[in-house]
């Protein structure tokens, strides 16, 4: 099955971003597909390089720029939602680019689900 | 980055946007109008669910000069007509706790129970929240 994710708040405050990875990694073990992965809302946090855990927490940023490389995964920020949050193409983590929310309704177009983390 | 083209060619899928918060003091009613167009531009067919403190975003006189000075875009709501958007659903029970009746929204609605809502939102190819 082709899954689509959205992705809706940031890596620190709301489970909703380790729940998504969590999530995008037992489907794809289970031999389904998550073409993209959609950051929205303060989820566009999850691509900002800037970013520095603690060095004995979980890094996600770079766990799903990881997962991107190993897996071809698309990860993109919303360009707006980004703007707003001061996520543009200098602080942009590895793996993520930046594009508009159509890329967010084609993933609802062309994916067999599009599930949400979130409130 | 492995950036994705998907299959979207004379795709039309039922999208429902299912407003929980109210509409000023957070972005999210904003961030969710903002989806909103973009489906319709995608010439999608596209239905909104008001529920919980949600119903508070299409409620007349919203006023936000005189507060916290965030961007009034509660007008966008009647603008939704003109981009073929006329699926509007307000869940009952959540209008009634706050004390509130059709009477009071700048849109037209349909108002159905929570046990409608369930279903309506079952029959949705794709539900996005905010």
């Amino acid at each position: 099955m082709n899954i689509g994710i959205l992705v809706n708040e940031g890596p620190f405050t709301h489970q909703a971003s380790d729940s998504a990875y969590m999530f995008a990694k037992a489907a794809i073990a289970k031999g389904h597909a998550v073409p993209r992965v959609f950051f929205y809302y303060d989820g566009v946090n999850n691509g900002n390089k800037l970013s520095e855990p603690q060095s004995d927490d979980r890094d996600l940023v770079k766990l799903w720029g990881r997962l991107a490389d190993e897996h071809g995964v698309d990860l993109v920020v919303c360009v707006a939602a980004g703007l707003r949050r001061g996520i543009k193409d200098d602080v942009l983590a590895e793996g993520f680019r930046i594009s508009g929310l159509g890329q967010l309704i084609e993933a609802g177009m062309g994916c067999d689900r599009l599930v949400t983390f979130g409130d | 980055m492995a950036e994705f083209e998907f299959e979207t060619e004379g795709v039309v899928k039922k999208f429902m946007f299912l407003n929980r918060k109210a509409p000023y003091g957070t972005i999210y009613a904003l961030e969710v109008l903002e989806t909103v167009l973009i489906s319709a531009a995608f010439d999608q067919e596209v239905a909104l669910a008001f529920v919980d403190d949600g119903v508070y975003q299409i409620m007349k006189g919203c006023d936000t000069a005189a507060t916290s000075g965030m961007k009034n875009f509660s007008k966008t709501y009647r603008a939704l007509e003109g981009y073929d958007v006329e699926q509007l659903f307000v869940e009952k029970e959540s209008m009634e706790a706050r004390g509130l009746t059709e009477d009071d929204f700048i849109v037209d609605v349909q108002v159905v129970p929570a046990s409608e809502m369930v279903a309506l939102i079952a029959a949705q190819d794709v539900v996005i929240s905010g």
